[in-house]
C-alpha cells in the first residue's frame, strides 16, 4: 500500500493532466466537425468565403490538434505509472476498450491528419473532403471508447470477479461498452464539445465584428455560432438533467453531494442554489433555497421524499464542496448559454444580429465559458464518484501505484511547469491566429503562395495569418 | 497457436513498427542541430510533418495493447521505470508541439528547434533504457513492482540508451538521404555512417553485456541447439551492416534506409531469444501476465478488421507524400 502523501500527489498529478488534455479535445471534436461543414459548403456552393474560413480554422486545429495528441501520449501512460494496481486488476475489462480505441479512432485520425492539413493540393477536393470527414469521425470515435471506459468505472456492469481480485469480463461485451450511464455521457459530452467549439468560433467573430462590422467572414462565424447556441443549449440543458436523472438511479451519493443534501427530506427536498456546504457540521450554511424543488427535479414530485448523505456510511462520501460548487458553476454556464441563444435569435429576428456591439460583447465574453463548463463539470463527475475509482468495488486507495512520493511530487512538478509553459505558449499562438482574422484568400497550412519567408515581419497581421505553413517552405526553396 | 502467443507477437509488431517509425522522426530530431538552419531544417522538418502524428500512434498502441492483453507487464513495468516514463511523456510533448509551433512563432523558432532536438533525445534515450531496464529484470512480488525509484539507472541501461539513440539516428539520417537532395543530403549521408558506426559498436557491446549478465540469457543464446538458430542473428547483422556501408558509399539512396530497418528487425529478433517466453524478467512469462482469453478474443477481432485498414490507409498517406521535398514538393 502506498503512502497517502503519495495517493494524494498521484491523484493530484492525474487531474491536473486529464483536465489540460480534456481542454483540447473537447475542442477539436467541435472543430473537426465545423471543418468538415465548412468544406462540405464550400464544396457545395463553391463560395470563396467558405474555403478562407476553412483555411482559417484549419491552421488553429492543427495547433489545438497536436497539444491533444501529447497531452493524451501522457493520459494513456498514467493508469500504469500512477494507478497500477488499477490497471492490473481492470485491465482485462477496459484495456480492450482502450486498444480499440487505438485502432479505429486515434490510427484514423493521425492517418488522415496529414492529408487534412498539407494535402489540398496532392489529393483533389473530393479525397480531401474525404480526409476532413475521417478525422471528424475519429474525434467522434475516440470520445465513443474513452467514455465508455470512463462511464464503466461509474457504473461498472457485465463484469464477473476472479480469484485474484481481477476485474473479467463477462459473457457479454456489449454489457461492458453500454454500462448503464455511457449513453448518457457520451451525448452530453459531445454536445458539450459542439457548444464549447461553437462558444470560440462565436467569440472570435464577435471581436471581427465589433471591429468592422461589415466583415463578412465574421459574420459567417457569427451566425453560424448564435444559431448552434440556440439550438444545442437547450439540448445540452436536457441531456444534462436526463445525465442527472440517470445518475440519481446508480450513484445516489453524487447527486446528494452535486445538491449539498447532508440530511434526508422524507417530504420534500429543497432546491439549494448557493450556499457554503459544511462538510463537518453537515450543514449549507447560509442556504439559498426555492423549497421541494430538489424532488420536482429529481423525482418530478414536489413531495417526494430524498435519501441525503446521512444514510451514507462516513466513510462512502464523496466530498461535498468541490461537488457542489462544480455543479454550481456548470449549470451555469448552461444557463448563460441559453440566455445567449435566445438573445441572438431576438436580434436575428429584428435584423440586428451583426449590429448589436452589446450582443457581440457578451459573445465575447462568453467565449472561453464551455472550457469552463467541461472542466466543471468533470470535476463534478471525477470528485463525486469518490472515493471510489471503479465505483462501488474499488476504492481509489486500493488502486495507486506503489509510488514513492518524492518520485510524484517531482514529476507534478513537472507536468506543471511543462504544461503551463508549452500549452500556455500553444495557446497563445492560437490566439494570435484567431486575432488575425479571415483573409480573403487565406492561405492554408498546405501552402499559399505568399509563404512564410515572404510574409513574415512585415505586418502582425500578416505574420499571425500566413506566417508559418510547413509546406510553404517549398514554394521559395530553390 | 494459442491467444497469448498471437499477442505478444501483435504487441512485438506494434512496438517495432514504433521503433522504426517513429524511430526515424525521433532520429532527425536527434540530429537537428546539425542540420543548417533554413531551407534545411525546414526541409528535414516537413519530410515528416505529415506523417510524424500517425508513427507515433503505434506507441500508444504498445502501451494500449499492453494494457489490454498483459495488464499485469503494464502495471509492473511503469512503476518500475516512472522518472523514464515521465521524461519520455514530457520529451514527446516538446517534439510534439514543436512541429507546428515553429511555423508559428519567426522570433522562437530556434527556440522551438531546440526544444524538437532535445525532446527527441530525452524521449530517445528513455525508451532505450525503458528496455534495457526491462532486460536486465525487474523485481516483482505480489503482482507488483517491489524495488525503489532509482533501480533501473544501471551502466547497462546507459548502454541500451545511448544504442537507441544511435540507432535511431541512423534511422533519420538514411530517411534524409531518401527524401531530401542536394547539400542536405550529403550532409546526411556523413552522419548516416558516423551514425551506423556507433549503432554497431553499440549493439555488439549490449549483446556480449547480455551474455554476462544473466545464466538463463547465455543459456538461450550458446547451448546446442539453441546456438544454431541464435547465431543466425549476429551472422546476418554482420552481412547487413557490410551491405549497409556499401549502399552508402555507392551513395545509393533508398537502399541505406531499408537496410537500417533490416538492422533494427534483426536487434528485435535477438530482443526476442533474450527474453522469450517471459514479458517482465526474470520472473514473470506471457502467460502469468495474460489478460483472460474473453479479452483477447474480443480484441484480436477488432485487430483483424482494422489492422489491414489501418495499414492500407497509412501506405496511402504516405503515398500521398512520396517523392523529393523540396524539389518536386508538395503541391
Ligand atoms: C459545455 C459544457 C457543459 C454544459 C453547458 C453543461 N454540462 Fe453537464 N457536463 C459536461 C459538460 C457540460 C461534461 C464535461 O461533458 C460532463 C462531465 C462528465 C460527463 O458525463 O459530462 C458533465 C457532467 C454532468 C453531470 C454529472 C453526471 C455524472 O457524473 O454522472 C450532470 C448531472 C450534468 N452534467 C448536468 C448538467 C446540467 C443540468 C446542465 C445545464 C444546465 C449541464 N450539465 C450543462
Ligand atoms: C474519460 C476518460 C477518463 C477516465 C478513464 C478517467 C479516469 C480517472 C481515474 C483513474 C482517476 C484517478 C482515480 C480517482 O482519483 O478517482 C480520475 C480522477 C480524476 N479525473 Fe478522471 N478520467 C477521465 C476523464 C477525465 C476528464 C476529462 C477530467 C477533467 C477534465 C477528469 C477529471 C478528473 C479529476 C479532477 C480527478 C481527481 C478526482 C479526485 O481524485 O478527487 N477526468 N479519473
Ligand atoms: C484518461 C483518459 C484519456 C486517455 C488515456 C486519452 C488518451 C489519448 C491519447 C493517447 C491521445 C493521442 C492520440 C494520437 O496519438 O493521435 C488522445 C487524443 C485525443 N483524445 Fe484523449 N484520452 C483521454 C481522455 C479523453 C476524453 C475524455 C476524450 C473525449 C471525450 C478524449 C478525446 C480525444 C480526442 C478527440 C483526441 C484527438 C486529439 C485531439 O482532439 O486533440 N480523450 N487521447
Amino acid at each position: 500500500m502506498p503512502d497517502l502523501d503519495a495517493l494524494l500527489l498521484a491523484r493530484i498529478q492525474f487531474a491536473f493532466t486529464v483536465s489540460f488534455h480534456f481542454i483540447f479535445p473537447s475542442f477539436s471534436i467541435g472543430l473537426a466537425s465545423y471543418l468538415m461543414v465548412l468544406e462540405g459548403l464550400w464544396l457545395k456552393t463553391g463560395r470563396q468565403r467558405y474555403l478562407d474560413l476553412f483555411r482559417f480554422w484549419l491552421k488553429i486545429f492543427a495547433v489545438a490538434f497536436v497539444m491533444g495528441v501529447v497531452s493524451g501520449i501522457v493520459m494513456s501512460y498514467e493508469f500504469g505509472t500512477n494507478w497500477a494496481v488499477f490497471s492490473d486488476r481492470a485491465g482485462p475489462v477496459i484495456g480492450p476498450l482502450m486498444a480499440y480505441e487505438v485502432l479505429t479512432a486515434f490510427f484514423l485520425e493521425a492517418g488522415f491528419l496529414g492529408v487534412m492539413l498539407f494535402g489540398m493540393n496532392r489529393v483533389g477536393k473530393g479525397l480531401h473532403f474525404a480526409a476532413t470527414c475521417m478525422v471528424a469521425l475519429g474525434t467522434f470515435i475516440s470520445a465513443f471508447w474513452i467514455l465508455s471506459v470512463n462511464s464503466w468505472m461509474q457504473t461498472p456492469a457485465g463484469y464477473e470477479i476472479a480469484a485474484n481480485g481481477q476485474f473479467l469480463p463477462g459473457p457479454s461485451w456489449l454489457a461492458i461498452i453500454f454500462n448503464p450511464s455511457f449513453p448518457f455521457r457520451l451525448l452530453h459530452t459531445v454536445t458539450a464539445a459542439y457548444l464549447t467549439t461553437a462558444f470560440v468560433v462565436g467569440g472570435v467573430g464577435a471581436w471581427h465584428l465589433l471591429r468592422n462590422r461589415t466583415d463578412r467572414h465574421a459574420r459567417t462565424m457569427f451566425s453560424m455560432a448564435m444559431w448552434m447556441a440556440a439550438i444545442v443549449a437547450p439540448v445540452q440543458i436536457v441531456l444534462g438533467d436526463i445525465h442527472g436523472l440517470n445518475t440519481l438511479e446508480h450513484q445516489p451519493a453524487k447527486v446528494m453531494a452535486m445538491e449539498g443534501h447532508f440530511q434526508s427530506h422524507p417530504d420534500g427536498a429543497p432546491l439549494i442554489l448557493f450556499g457554503i456546504p459544511d462538510s463537518e457540521a453537515g450543514t449549507v450554511r447560509f442556504a439559498v433555497e426555492i423549497p421541494k424543488a430538489s424532488s420536482l427535479i429529481l423525482k418530478h414530485d414536489p413531495d417526494a421524499p430524498l435519501a441525503g448523505l446521512d444514510t451514507v456510511p462516513q466513510q462512502d462520501r464523496p466530498p461535498v464542496g468541490i461537488v457542489f460548487w462544480s455543479f454550481r458553476i456548470m449549470v451555469g454556464i448552461g444557463l448563460a448559454m441559453l440566455g445567449m441563444g435566445l438573445w441572438s435569435l431576438l436580434a436575428r429576428m429584428r435584423g440586428r444580429l451583426y449590429d448589436s456591439p452589446l450582443l457581440h460583447r457578451a459573445a465575447l465574453v462568453m467565449s472561453p465559458a464551455g472550457f469552463v463548463a467541461v472542466i466543471a463539470g468533470w470535476i463534478t463527475t471525477e470528485v463525486g464518484r469518490q472515493p471510489w475509482t471503479v465505483y462501488g468495488l474499488m476504492r481509489t486507495a486500493e488502486s495507486a501505484s506503489p509510488l514513492a512520493a518524492p518520485a510524484v511530487a517531482s514529476s507534478l512538478a513537472a507536468f506543471v511547469v511543462v504544461y503551463f509553459a508549452v500549452f500556455g505558449a500553444g495557446v497563445w499562438y492560437i490566439l494570435r491566429l484567431m486575432a488575425g482574422g479571415v483573409q480573403s484568400g487565406e492561405s492554408g497550412p498546405d501552402a499559399g503562395v505568399a509563404g512564410p519567408i515572404r510574409t513574415a515581419g512585415i505586418t502582425p497581421a500578416a505574420q499571425a495569418t500566413s506566417s508559418g505553413s510547413p509546406r510553404s517552405e517549398q514554394e521559395v526553396a530553390p | 497457436m494459442d491467444l497469448t502467443v498471437a499477442w505478444a507477437f501483435i504487441i512485438a509488431f506494434a512496438v517495432f513498427a514504433y521503433v522504426v517509425m517513429d524511430g526515424f522522426d525521433l532520429g532527425i530530431g536527434i540530429l537537428f542541430p546539425t542540420v543548417t538552419v533554413g531551407h534545411g531544417r525546414n526541409r528535414a522538418m516537413n519530410s515528416i510533418a505529415p506523417v510524424w502524428d500517425g508513427n507515433e500512434t503505434w506507441l500508444v498502441l504498445g502501451g494500449g495493447g499492453l494494457l489490454a492483453a498483459f495488464p499485469l507487464a503494464y502495471a509492473v513495468v511503469l512503476p518500475a521505470t516512472y522518472p523514464l516514463i515521465i521524461a519520455m511523456l514530457l520529451g514527446l510533448v516538446f517534439r510534439g508541439v514543436a512541429f507546428e509551433f515553429r511555423w508559428r512563432d519567426e522570433r522562437h523558432r530556434g527556440f522551438w528547434d531546440l526544444a524538437f532536438f532535445a525532446g527527441s533525445l530525452v524521449a530517445a534515450m528513455s525508451q532505450g533504457m525503458v528496455l534495457g531496464a526491462l532486460i536486465q529484470g525487474i523485481e516483482v512480488s505480489d503482482r507488483a513492482y517491489a524495488g525503489s525509484w532509482w533501480d533501473w539507472l544501471t551502466p547497462y541501461t546507459l548502454l541500451t540508451g545511448l544504442g537507441t539513440v544511435a540507432g535511431y539516428a541512423l534511422l533519420g539520417s538514411t530517411w534524409m538521404i531518401w527524401k531530401l537532395s542536394g547539400e542536405v543530403q550529403e550532409h546526411a549521408y556523413r552522419l548516416a555512417t558516423r551514425a551506423a558506426v556507433a549503432t554497431l559498436v553499440l549493439m555488439a557491446l549490449v549483446s556480449v553485456y547480455n551474455l554476462a549478465m544473466l545464466d538463463a540469457y547465455r543459456a538461450r543464446w550458446l547451448e546446442m541447439p539453441n546456438i544454431l538458430f541464435a547465431s543466425q542473428v549476429p551472422l546476418l547483422t554482420l552481412i547487413i551492416a557490410v551491405a549497409l556501408f556499401q549502399s552508402l558509399r555507392k551513395r545509393r539512396e533508398l537502399a541505406p534506409f531499408l537496410l537500417s530497418l533490416a538492422l533494427f528487425l534483426l536487434g528485435m529478433a535477438g530482443l526476442g531469444i533474450t527474453i522469450w517466453p517471459n514479458v517482465v524478467p526474470p520472473g514473470i512469462t506471457i502467460w502469468d501476465a495474460a489478460a483472460p482469453e474473453r479479452s483477447q478474443a474480443f480484441m484480436l477481432v477488432g485487430v483483424a478488421i482494422a489492422m489491414p485498414l489501418i495499414l492500407a490507409y497509412t501506405a496511402w498517406a504516405y503515398w500521398v507524400f512520396r517523392g523529393k521535398v523540396g524539389t518536386d514538393g508538395y503541391h
